[in-house]
């Protein structure tokens, strides 16, 4: 029997927790929907962008554009949709809905997601034509077509929404005063600083401003013609927008005697005072707290909709949130407590000439707010930091700085995203500008990182433009974006993080992927080409002996053992360990290239040779006679160890110290053939010249004459990072141990897919350092599993193919046809 | 009409897993899901011909080995909001024998 949910308020709060509701197998046994959905909307369109209203106001986008749910969504969802028609009253003992026309609905579950009213100052003359707020379609039309007919409009409200609403009005060509109650701007989300200079900024455009007035009347006839203040002033108006607040919308609850308070008040799964009466949004009041932003509304869905699915046991536990203002032109970015208060340290960067301010506040080395102004690239960065409350203490000093990783490759210094004209080029792999992006963004309702990798191929394949695509989300949809969730999910099979993954397969003992996918209740039935393979390499990092690796389960690259190249031919890598390599066996790999018809080779980056366009099938023939010369797979195509890079060394050059190629044989020998989250490269220099390069490597060796420094987290690939100095030791069997228990503390608790570099900021190097240095015990624990890993690990899978193992993956069935 | 061509033994495709059909114009990848499902199709991502053959398979879909695209194995269309589509084949397993029907897709 199917239930009923009538959901009241045809929002996006109310709209995005039906299609999170979608998102799950919303059937029963029979396989009939579990729901008949109704949604009653008092508006007369579809569920639209709410927090694109600014641009529309600003003619920079159109109605149509910020369209989130069109009418076919409904239609092909199923979904009734009543528009125009408010509902006004809930019977809770019929179980009923009634709308301003009289319709009845009735419900076995109710969702409401009325949203927020804007607060109109109650002054004389309030009601007067020409006074309205700033919240809906309406409101824009009202406003646009005001801006034809008349001159002068005031916005009373200096915060978010009011400057929003007077960038707006002054774009559609009216002379615009801003009156604001108090002495700065956006007090709520600046500092004293920040707010003088967007005042100037402002002012600069041309936007006026009377500042700690307080509106005592609106003047004129029928229709608006003055505002005075309460000191007996006055300035001549032909429009009033009040933007001084909102207020959640609780009437019709309220009426329908469920509990509110401020808002409606829920618990944590978004449940009313009544259990089948939800409700989210704007309208609710949750731990004490009402939101007024978006990335909050959508975490309330997110949860009502799991609970409504009868799945799951998620439950919403507040938000965080950040601000930024959608102003063309002006960056601006505030979260969290940005007025430091007794104890707090403040980090602060000012730079008047450039208009840029930079604040952070931080408590025992977490950062507790931030405010930026001028140049907001670091934005997202400083909030998820905040989020997460990581310890800064280990770059404290360059934090102000920005991030290393970001948009360096191609991008130089421009940090000022929005100030890119639409033609720049953000991501250089697949060739998209800031224009496609942003476009992609409002048209298609965009609000993560992942739909606009989805939607633009942007930021989806080398990744290094990550940086400024978040920040040209954050910019585009100001307040909806929420930068990376304190707990970001693996992909989206699942709710549950790497760590929640890498927890639950030790914790509880899970042995194999289906036991992984079980216990933490997946949501499709063999996982993705994200998750699976994360979890394969989970599973055979953690239970190295007992869990059998599953070949289904990995890339293609190293369930071939080869580089795929995009013609579909592999390349093949022989490895040398150290770099060294024989007469002997430079003449096998020539022999085998002329009996293969090689047709390129050529020397890489890590010392190794490649040979390219192997087709496949005769990759097994290949190994054969490589692996009779004495070569063992290079692993130069997988999530794994690749080379140990070595300098000439002390055998020739004169200012060699230590036996450093030996050592670097030795540390190939020691790790090579082990998988990890992601590449893993080593190298050893003879002497503080480094030629080897051993400072961008994840684990480099720099001899000098009284021992061995040992770097860690370096990364010369798509953003380079220097090494931290992880210590300096004595001897080489003191560089293997601490290179073993390195490696394994990154193989057991990164994320997949993240090198050494963005694990070391993400865990701190304090905290590595507590491991590997302080902890003795531990080191060698840490060395010893990874010893027992690479006894099953060492096990060449060329030479294993080559007699035989997994055929059916080199051999083509061949048919007429 | 039908023209079933006798392929492989379907213990012969590994689970979540997939083969490559050489004919004499075309490769043709026969993929098998959890559930002994198969499917055939042009080995070809209609996004920049990455051989679908060598990618991941989960539910009824495979993830291309190039560049992530998700190809449906039932209807050979490109998912999410990416847009393409490749020629599939029909097929049936008989006594866990894998056949495909060429003629059909060739005359589509």
């Amino acid at each position: 029997m199917k239930q009923k949910l009538v959901l009241i308020g045809n929002g996006m709060a109310g709209v995005r927790a039906l299609e999170e509701l979608f998102k799950h197998n919303t059937t029963d046994d029979s396989g009939s929907d579990l729901y008949d959905i109704t949604v009653i909307g008092s508006e007369p369109h579809p569920n639209y962008n709410r927090i694109m209203l600014s641009p529309v106001l600003a003619g920079e986008q159109t109605i149509d554009d910020i369209i989130l749910n069109s009418l076919e969504w409904y239609e092909e969802n199923n979904i009734t949709l009543i528009t125009g028609d408010a509902a006004t009253e809930i019977s809770r003992v019929k179980k009923s809905v009634v709308t301003e026309s009289g319709k009845e609905f009735p419900y076995d579950r109710l969702l409401i997601a009325t949203g927020s009213n804007p607060f109109i100052i109650p002054v004389p003359g309030a009601d007067k034509e020409g006074v309205l707020g700033f919240r809906d379609i309406h409101d824009v039309d009202v406003m646009v077509q005001a801006a034809k007919d008349y001159k002068k409009a005031v916005v009373i409200g200096g915060g978010l929404l009011g400057l929003e609403a007077a960038n707006g009005l002054m774009k559609q060509g009216m002379d615009v005063t801003v009156v604001h109650l108090l002495d700065s701007l956006m007090e709520h989300q600046l500092d004293k600083p920040a707010s003088a200079l967007l005042k100037a900024s402002l002012e600069e455009r041309g936007m006026k401003f009377l500042m700690e007035a307080s509106t005592a009347e609106i003047l004129g006839d029928e229709r608006v013609n003055a505002v005075k203040f309460a000191d007996g002033s006055e300035v001549d108006a032909d429009l009033v927008v009040m933007a001084v607040g909102i207020r959640p919308n609780i009437e019709l609850a309220q009426k329908a005697g469920i509990h509110c308070e401020r808002g409606i008040v829920v618990n944590d799964t978004m449940q009313t005072f009544d259990p089948v009466i939800y409700s989210v949004g704007e309208c609710v009041q949750h731990r004490g707290e009402c939101y007024g932003l978006v990335a909050p509304l959508f975490e309330q869905a997110k949860v009502a909709a799991n609970h409504l699915a009868q799945v799951g046991s998620t439950r919403y536990i507040g938000s965080m949130t950040s601000t930024k203002l959608k102003v063309t032109g002006i960056d601006l970015f505030s979260a969290g407590e940005f007025n430091e208060e007794e104890g707090d340290e403040v980090l602060q960067m000012q730079d008047v000439a450039s208009g840029v301010y930079k604040k952070l506040v931080l408590r025992d080395n977490v950062i507790k707010g931030a405010v930026m102004f001028g140049d907001t690239m670091d934005g997202t960065w400083y909030f998820s930091l905040m989020r997460d409350a990581s310890n800064i203490a280990d770059f404290r000093k360059t934090i102000l700085f920005g991030q290393h990783d970001l948009g360096d490759a191609g991008h130089g210094d421009d940090t000022r995203v929005m100030s890119l004209p639409d033609d720049a080029e953000i991501c250089g792999c697949n060739g998209v500008t800031k224009g496609d992006i942003v476009q992609a963004i409002s048209k298609n309702g965009l609000f993560t990182l992942e739909e606009v990798r989805a939607h633009t191929k942007a930021s989806s394949s080398c990744g290094s433009c990550t940086g400024l695509v978040e920040s040209i989300l954050a910019s585009t949809v100001g307040e909806g974006y929420e930068a990376a969730p304190s707990k970001k999910p693996i992909c989206g099979c699942t709710d549950h993080s790497h760590d929640d993954v890498i927890d639950a397969i030790k914790d509880h003992k899970l042995k194999s992927i289906p036991a992984v996918y079980e216990f933490l209740e997946w949501k499709t039935p063999d996982g993705c080409a994200a998750c699976r393979p994360a979890v394969n390499y989970y599973l055979l990092a953690r239970w190295p002996e007992e869990y059998k690796d599953d070949l289904q389960s990995r890339f293609i690259n190293e369930r071939a053992h080869g580089n795929i190249q995009k013609d579909g031919t592999y390349s093949v890598v022989p490895r040398m360990f150290g770099g060294l390599v024989k007469p002997d066996e430079l003449r096998a790999i020539a022999d085998v290239c002329d009996k293969f018809n090689v047709p390129e080779m050529k020397v890489t980056g890590g010392q190794r040779i490649d040979m390219f366009g192997i087709k496949k099938e005769d990759l097994p023939a290949m190994w054969k006679d490589l692996s009779d010369a004495g070569f063992v797979s290079g692993h130069a195509y997988g999530k794994a160890m690749r080379t140990v890079k070595t300098c000439a060394g002390k055998t020739w050059c004169r200012f060699g110290t230590q036996n450093s190629t030996g050592l670097g044989v030795k540390l190939e020998e020691l790790t090579w053939g082990s998988y990890m989250q992601h590449k893993f490269k080593l190298a050893v220099s003879g002497c503080p010249r480094n030629c080897a390069e051993a400072t961008i490597k994840d684990f480099g060796v720099v001899c000098v004459d009284s021992g061995y420094e040992l770097h860690i987290g370096g990364n010369g690939g798509i953003k380079v990072r220097v090494t931290d100095l992880l210590c300096k030791v004595d001897t080489e069997e003191e560089v293997l141990e601490y290179c073993a228990a390195f490696t394994q503390k990154y193989r057991e608790e990164a994320h997949y897919l993240e090198r050494t570099a963005p694990w070391v900021e993400r865990v701190g190097l304090t905290y590595i350092k507590e491991c590997i240095l302080d902890d003795e015990k531990e080191r060698k624990a840490l060395a010893e599993r990874f010893k027992i890993s690479q006894k099953i690990a060492q096990v060449d899978p060329w030479k294993a193919r080559a007699e035989g193992e997994a055929a059916h993956e080199f051999t083509p069935l061949k048919i007429a046809g | 009409m039908s023209d079933w061509t006798e392929v492989v033994a379907l213990e012969e495709i590994p689970q979540l897993g997939s083969r490559v059909i050489k004919t004499d114009t075309m490769s043709i990848a026969v993929f098998r899901t959890a559930d002994d499902q198969v499917f055939a199709m042009k080995d070809e991502c209609p996004h920049k011909q990455g051989p679908l053959s060598q990618g991941i398979v989960h539910g009824t879909s495979v993830t291309c080995p190039l560049h992530n695209w998700k190809i449906d194995l039932a209807s050979g269309e490109a998912l999410g909001p990416d847009e393409g589509c490749t020629n599939v084949f029909p097929t049936k397993v008989e006594n866990g024998v894998v056949f495909i029907d060429l003629k059909v897709s060739a005359a589509a």
